[in-house]
């Protein structure tokens, strides 16, 4: 079974963190991760932007950009995507397309990413 | 067990909250210090055993109210009490006020307390040391550093700014549209003048003032959580940092500033730029464009260039006709006339800066720029009085000795006009 392990943590507190308090945090994390290389069990890590980076599309028959994060509780969060757009606006173009096919409610939220590896083949 | 380092972390960024909501509390800027300190203080006392609350901002709060009240009743009510109303919220749960700090409440508070630094009767540098002080907890000790006076200076300074917000009064009822967009621009602006005076450090990124920049990102951060749709507030926060992000590559190894063209590029901040580039792209979809926004554009076209021959400058000048337009200053104008030169040629770019001697006739970079404009027309004579000129205006040893290089090759007869390249 492959497992994504999402990260929660105080926005705040990790941007109040020194240049060196957060190469420290890394660097534990990549040991962490050097392990589950190895052994061929790591997929794709990503670290995204701050919040204030995001903007939600929210879908339906006209999608509602909105800026910020999703910020709505009674949706849970069931999957995402990895895309490589060279604007905000193809990324919200996808999205409108993702949500024209769901067909459903709900929303996207676009983070951009800090950092990526794309890691090994697993599972 | 916490870790110390977490919880230092913890207090700094629950800072801006705490204060904001105790300032709203006690309506004097001392007494809300004094109340959050208090609550610091037991915070490292109980959170090592206890552990951390789930909501460290909203613990501060709790915990500082009372401890300001008790240090009131102590005094004997030789200060008032706060009002009846604000008594009655004294009996909210902890959990009650953790939800409300995400309302309309909490964000005025916080632009409250960002605002009351920015107040019109303070020199520039009193809003800065006071925002620096009061928003981002930073010790005098660490401010007078920044600012290159001693530690007693600045505690006067900060004192003396104190008082004159306290005998101006504090704005305490909630803004209406108009007062919070203008509370947001002076915002912007103090936020900018933190950021500014930890970039023009001489001393190289390590220099006592380099932290400063990190604050005012932060801070920008901070404000763009709190009005979200804000084009200008995207525009500030990317624009410091695309410029930030540079700042591993502005200095030599002996201090001396690199200029942009000169710079190894693979230093820069890739995560800072791709934020910044984020936060642009966010921004222009509002079509509401502001000085911000466009200085924002023009540093992305910069970060953007893999290599400086890469860069768009054909874009760049247009931009900053925009912001000639929006923000209109002989100094955007001469900045533009750089980016002309090289989207357009030396005799368009001259004609720009011509008009404006009388405006720039005591800055350093006029002279500078006219002379290597003049250089590449072929006109060395002027070129060279007008290089003397800059030499005598400089302001630091680097811009001097990058004239003297221009000077250098003027005064070598062998080398063609047409065969130097600019500059």
């Amino acid at each position: 079974m492959l497992y994504a392990i999402l990260c929660y943590d105080s926005e705040d507190v990790v941007g109040s963190w020194t240049k060196e308090q957060d190469a420290a945090v890394m660097a534990r994390l990549g040991a962490v991760q050097e392990k589950l290389a190895e052994a061929g069990r790591l997929g794709p890590v990503a670290r995204l932007l701050p919040t204030t980076a995001a903007t939600t599309v929210r879908k339906g028959r006209e999608a509602l950009v909105i800026d910020g994060p999703f910020a709505e509780t009674k949706e849970q969060l069931l999957g995402f995507y990895v895309v490589d757009c060279a604007t905000l606006e193809e990324a919200i173009e996808v999205a409108r397309d993702l949500g024209r096919a769901s067909g459903s409610e709900g929303a996207f939220e676009l983070r951009p990413l800090a950092l990526y590896r794309p890691g090994g083949d697993v599972g | 067990m916490t870790d110390p380092a977490w919880i230092d972390a913890a207090i700094t960024s629950a800072r801006p909250q705490a204060m904001g909501a105790l300032l709203r509390w006690f309506r004097d800027l001392d007494a809300a210090e004094e109340a959050f300190q208090d609550a610091c203080l037991r915070a490292l006392r109980t959170w090592p055993e206890k552990g951390p609350p789930r909501d460290p901002a909203a613990w501060l709060i709790m915990v500082g109210r009372n401890a300001g009240i008790d240090q009131a009743r102590r005094r004997g009510r030789q200060q008032p009490l706060p009002d009846e109303e604000l008594i009655s919220d004294l009996e909210d749960a902890e959990a009650a006020l953790a939800e409300r700090l995400d309302g309309a409440d909490y964000r005025d508070d916080m632009l409250r307390l960002l605002f009351v630094c920015c107040h019109p009767d303070l020199p520039e540098t009193q809003r800065i040391a006071l925002a620096l002080r009061i928003v981002c907890g930073l010790s005098v000790n660490q401010i007078a550093r920044a600012f290159l006076v001693g530690e007693s200076a600045m505690e006067q300074r900060i004192t003396r700014a104190k008082s004159r917000i306290a005998a101006a009064g504090l704005p305490m009822e909630a803004p209406g549209p108009v007062e919070r967009a203008e509370r947001l621009a002076s915002v912007a602006v103090m936020i900018y003048l933190v950021f500014n005076q930890g970039y023009s450090a001489t001393a190289g990124p390590e220099g006592p003032r380099a932290p400063l920049c990190d604050e005012a990102i932060r801070l920008a951060r901070l404000l763009l959580r709190l009005f979200q749709a804000e084009p200008e507030i995207m525009g500030l926060t990317a624009l410091m940092l695309l410029q930030h992000a540079r700042a591993p590559a502005r200095f030599d190894r002996h201090g001396a500033v690199v200029l942009l063209e000169n710079q190894d590029r693979r230093l820069w901040n890739a995560a800072m730029i791709a934020e910044g580039l984020a936060l642009v792209d966010k921004a222009m979809r509002h079509r509401r464009p502001g000085p911000y926004q466009v200085q924002a554009a023009i540093a992305a076209l910069h970060a953007r260039a893999a290599d400086p021959k890469d860069t768009d400058w054909a874009g760049i000048d247009r931009l900053y006709a925009t912001l000639e337009r929006l923000a209109p200053s002989p100094v955007v104008t001469l900045n533009r006339a750089v980016a002309t030169a090289k989207a357009r040629g030396p005799v368009e770019a001259l004609a720009m800066i011509e008009p404006l001697a009388g405006r720039l006739g005591g800055y350093f970079h006029f002279f500078g720029l006219k002379g290597a404009l003049l250089d590449k027309l072929g006109r060395s004579a002027e070129a060279r009085a007008c290089f003397d000129r800059a030499i005598a205006l400089a302001g630091t040893p680097a811009e001097a000795a990058h004239i003297r290089q221009h000077l250098d090759r003027l005064s070598e007869p062998s080398a063609p006009a047409t065969a130097r390249s600019g500059s």
